[in-house]
């Protein structure tokens, strides 16, 4: 499958609010696909969301199992993603795919309570932190019509957490 | 390459880039900083004339506010950002060398800097310096990390952190 154009702001399609998905059937599986083959072509994303397709469906890929120690779920396929909790906050870095040559600082929960649908309507539930969650958290907006350039804060002062070295 | 630096006061930025906008000029990127009550602006600005035209089109604005306007003809570069993989604060008892100290240190240890803020805060008595300085680790940020435990010895404060870019 060839790979589709991943689009890049300002374009509408997205800063608007995706759909829910209602059938789990081979359309679904083929947004799923096309999603897959775009990520895997782009430079070292860690996920991605059918907004920046061009598609309007409630469907996201995270897969953060390339970073060197952090936990994390592997490959996941999150199908009408919802946070039902969240705890604590941290600021972090970020860029997307839509964005390109620009990153910027983004707060957001560093924990989360995630549950979602897999491609075959299976609910399920995920506790996450730290990077993963803030990679779930940016696909996330896209399905909101949100972008990270949305939640920017500032890139000057002391926003990144301080690790104390023993003297 | 336009430099502004004067007093500050309110109104600068929307004079000075309106003047450059009716002059047809294109900005690209820019950054404003104040320093110690000092307005100070460099921005990129695309130009069909000459540098010497460009500072004596901004004359009259810059004579109003009492501002000094500077250009330089660099290359202009888009698309050109690199990404900074570590950060580094220090913080101290402020004394002449800090910065000089600091950036030699970790510049031995392959940082490559790419952003660099200070303040000088605390009390008249006894100020402190407080620095963040982004950059790239290029011989990896263990090579920071022992150049900082030499920095600590010094009577500074200095921790640094990776910075993970997400890219989603």
């Amino acid at each position: 499958m060839p790979i589709k154009n991943i689009l890049t702001y300002p374009d509408v399609r997205l800063k608007t609010e995706a759909e829910s998905v209602v059938k789990f059937d081979s359309s679904l599986h083929q947004v799923v696909q096309d999603l897959e083959d775009t990520m895997a072509e782009g430079p070292g994303a860690v996920g991605i969301a059918a907004p920046q397709l061009g598609i309007s469906q409630r469907v996201v890929i995270v897969d953060v199992s390339s970073r060197k120690k952090i936990k994390h779920h592997g490959h996941l396929v999150l199908i009408n993603p919802e946070i039902t909790q969240w705890d604590g906050l941290v600021t972090g870095r970020e860029g997307c795919l839509s964005v390109p040559d620009y990153t910027g600082n983004v707060v957001r929960a560093e924990c989360i309570h995630l549950s979602a649908f897999d491609i075959y309507g299976e609910q399920q539930q995920f506790e996450m932190q730290g990077f993963e969650a803030r990679a779930v958290q940016h696909e996330l907006d896209h399905l909101d019509g949100l972008l990270f350039l949305d939640r920017l804060v500032s890139r000057r002062h002391d926003l990144f957490k301080r690790k104390v070295y023993q003297k | 390459m336009m430099t502004v630096v004067g007093k500050d006061q309110v109104n600068i930025v929307a004079r000075v880039t309106q003047q450059l906008y009716e002059a047809n000029c294109e900005l690209g990127e820019a950054s404003m900083l104040r320093l110690g009550g000092n307005f100070s602006i460099m921005m990129m600005v695309a130009f069909a004339g000459d540098a010497l035209e460009l500072e004596a089109m901004m004359s009259s604005v810059a004579d109003d506010m009492d501002l000094r306007v500077h250009v330089d003809v660099i290359e202009g570069q888009l698309h050109a950002h690199s990404l900074p993989d570590v950060c580094v604060h220090v913080s101290g008892a402020d004394r002449p060398g800090i910065v000089a100290q600091v950036a030699g240190a970790l510049a031995k240890a392959g940082l490559s800097i790419l952003d660099l803020e200070s303040d000088v805060a605390g009390s008249e008595q006894s100020p402190i310096y407080v620095m963040q300085i982004e950059g790239c680790a290029t011989l990896g940020i263990e090579a920071l990390e022992k150049a900082i435990v030499d920095l600590d010895k010094n009577g500074l404060d200095v921790s640094l952190n990776p910075i993970e870019t997400l890219i989603g």
